[in-house]
C-alpha cells in the first residue's frame, strides 16, 4: 500500500478555554507514510499523547487537519483501519485470554468460527498459544500487554497506534517486548506510530523519531534512524545506534533550552 | 477438603454456643417462658415440623417473589437512570435516602393496599425493599467503568449497545452480587416481619408472632430457627451463583 497512513496538518488542541485553557498542541504538521515505524518522543506535557489520540479519534483537534488512510480519523475507526494499544494493557477480566484477543472481531460480528481461528492466529504472533484458556489476572504484565497488541491486531490493521504500550514495564520485560514488536512488524507489514519517552526505545524501534518539546507542544524536529534492518540484539551494542542516541539526546536538550 | 477445615472453626464455635446455652439454661433453671434450651427447642420443632416447614416455604415463597421483582425492577431502573447524566443526578441522592428508610414500616399500609393475607402484601414490601440497594449498585456498577475499557470499545467502534453489553453489564456484576448477598437477607426479614403486622394462617411471621403470644417459646424459637435456615439457604444460593457466573473475580481466585 503506498501513500500516506497518517497526515496531520496544522494540528493545535488546546485543553479548556479562555485564560484556563492549556494548549497541549501548536501547529503540528506529520506524514507517516505506510509500512513506517514512527515514534513520538518527548517528555511528559509534549502533547505525543495527544496528538496520537488525536489520531486515533479519542480526541478532536482544536484547528488543523488530521486523515488516516485518506479519511477522517472518525471514519478510519467506524472502518477499523488501526489497531489501538494503550499504557495499560485494559483487558476485559472477565474474559479468559482468547476471547479478549477476540473482542474486537465479536464487536464487528465476524463469524464465529472465523473469530476463533483469527484469534489463535494472533495469539500465536505474540508467542501466548498455551495461555488461551487462562484468566488476565493469571499472567503478568509483560504477557498482558502482548495480549492486548494480539488484540489490536485482530483486524489486521494496516496501522499500530500504540500509547506508551511498555512503560509499565520492568527494563528486561521492556527490552524483550520492543525486539518482538519488531518481529511483529516486520512479520505483518503494519504501519506503527509508537508513543514513548525512553529514547533508546524511541531510536531502537523507529525508522524515524519525531522529537516533541512541550509548552505548547511541538516538533522540535525529527531523526531518520537508518540503522539496520532487521533490528537485533546486537543493534543496540552499534555505534550507529549510539550515534543516533546522541543527536537524539542533543535535540531534545536543544528544544528545552526555548523558554 | 481444605474447604471442610475452613468452615472448622465456625462449626466449633456454634457446636460452644449451643453447648452454653444449655448449661446456662439448666444450671440457673432458667423458666421455659424466658428461654427454653435448645434440647428443648430441638424436640418442638421435631415435633411441629411439617408445620413450620410449611409456614417456612409460604414465607420463603413471599420473599423470593419479591427478590426476583425487586432485582428485575431494580436493575431495569439502574439500566434506565444509568443512561441519562441528569437523571441518574436526581434520581440517586433521592434512592439513597429511601433506602435508608424503614420501609418495613409500610407494611400495614401494603395489607390494606393488596389485602392482609395475600402473599402479594408482603412481597410488595420485599419488592420495595430490595429494588433500593439493586438500583444503587447497579447504577454505580453500570457507570463505574474503567476509562480506559470505554476508550477500547470506543476505539474497535463498538456501539453503545455493544459497549453495554460486553463492559458495563459484567462490571456491574460484582456489584450486582454485593447488592443480593444484602438484598437476600433483607426479603427474609421484610416477608418475616410484614406477617408479623398479620399475615396468612400458614406463614412463618404469623406463627412466630402466635406462638410468642401464647408463651409457647419453644414453638416460636423452632419458627425462628427455621427463618435462620432459610436465611443460610438464600444466602448459599447467591454465593453459589457467584462463583459460577464470575469465575474471575478477585473474590473468586482460588
Amino acid at each position: 500500500m503506498a501513500g500516506s497512513a497518517v497526515s496531520v496538518q496544522g494540528v493545535s488542541k488546546t485543553f479548556g478555554s479562555g485564560a484556563d485553557g492549556v494548549q497541549a498542541l501548536s501547529a503540528i504538521d506529520l506524514v507517516v507514510d505506510a509500512g513506517e515505524f514512527v515514534s513520538l518522543l518527548g517528555p511528559s506535557g509534549c502533547g505525543k499523547s495527544t496528538l496520537l489520540r488525536i489520531v486515533g479519534d479519542l480526541l478532536a483537534p482544536t484547528s488543523g487537519s488530521v486523515t488516516v488512510n485518506g479519511k477522517s480519523p472518525a471514519q478510519a475507526r467506524l472502518d477499523r483501519d488501526y489497531g489501538m494499544v494503550f499504557q495499560a494493557p485494559t483487558l476485559l477480566e472477565w474474559r479468559k485470554v482468547a476471547r479478549n484477543v477476540q473482542l474486537p472481531l465479536e464487536v464487528m460480528g465476524m463469524d464465529r468460527a472465523e473469530q476463533e481461528r483469527r484469534g489463535r492466529e494472533m495469539l500465536e504472533l505474540v508467542e501466548l498459544q498455551q495461555f488461551a484458556d487462562h484468566y488476565p489476572w493469571q499472567l503478568s504484565g509483560g504477557m498482558q500487554q502482548r495480549v492486548a497488541i494480539a488484540r489490536a491486531l485482530a483486524f489486521r490493521p494496516g496501522l499500530l497506534l500504540m500509547d506508551e504500550p511498555f512503560g509499565a514495564l520492568d527494563e528486561m520485560t521492556r527490552e524483550r517486548m520492543q525486539m518482538e514488536l519488531m518481529q511483529i512488524w516486520r512479520q505483518t507489514g503494519t504501519t506503527v506510530v509508537f508513543v514513548t519517552h525512553s529514547i533508546p526505545e524511541a531510536v531502537f524501534l523507529s525508522t524515524r523519531v519525531v522529537v516533541m518539546s512541550p509548552r505548547p507542544g511541538r516538533i522540535a524536529g525529527v531523526v531518520e534512524v537508518d540503522l539496520a534492518q532487521p533490528r537485533v540484539f546486537e543493534t543496540r551494542e552499534a555505534s550507529q545506534y549510539f550515534a543516533k542516541l546522541n543527536v537524539v539526546r542533543e535535540l531534545l536538550r536543544g528544544s528545552e533550552a526555548v523558554p | 477438603m481444605s474447604r471442610l477445615r475452613g468452615y472448622l472453626p465456625s462449626v466449633l464455635l456454634f457446636v460452644l454456643v449451643l453447648a452454653t446455652w444449655e448449661m446456662v439454661v439448666r444450671a440457673f433453671n432458667i423458666q421455659r417462658f424466658l428461654l427454653p434450651a435448645p434440647s428443648v427447642i430441638a424436640g418442638t420443632l421435631r415435633e411441629q415440623l411439617g408445620v413450620v416447614t410449611a409456614a417456612g416455604l409460604y414465607t420463603l415463597r413471599e420473599a423470593v417473589i419479591g427478590l426476583g421483582l425487586g432485582t428485575i425492577l431494580g436493575s431495569l431502573a439502574a439500566f434506565a437512570i444509568s443512561r441519562w447524566t441528569l437523571a441518574r443526578e436526581g434520581m440517586l441522592p433521592f434512592a439513597i435516602a429511601v433506602n435508608s428508610a424503614p420501609i418495613v414500616a409500610l407494611a400495614p399500609i401494603a395489607n390494606q393496599w393488596f389485602g392482609l393475607t395475600s402473599i402479594w402484601s408482603k412481597a410488595a414490601i420485599v419488592t420495595v425493599m430490595v429494588f433500593f440497594p439493586v438500583m444503587i449498585n447497579m447504577v454505580r456498577g453500570l457507570t463505574d467503568v474503567e476509562a480506559g475499557k470505554l476508550e477500547l470499545m470506543r476505539s474497535v467502534a463498538a456501539t453503545p449497545l455493544r459497549t453495554i453489553g460486553k463492559v458495563r453489564l459484567p462490571n456491574a456484576l460484582p456489584y450486582l452480587f454485593s447488592a443480593l448477598k444484602v438484598a437476600a437477607a433483607l426479603s427474609l426479614i421484610g416477608a418475616i416481619v410484614s406477617e408479623y403486622f398479620g399475615g396468612a394462617g400458614g406463614s412463618l411471621g404469623y406463627y412466630i408472632s402466635q406462638q410468642a403470644g401464647l408463651t409457647r417459646m419453644a414453638a416460636a424459637w423452632s419458627g425462628v430457627v427455621v427463618a435462620v435456615v432459610m436465611g443460610a439457604l438464600l444466602n448459599l444460593i447467591v454465593s453459589w451463583s457467584e462463583r459460577r457466573l464470575m469465575p474471575w473475580h478477585v473474590s473468586v481466585r482460588t
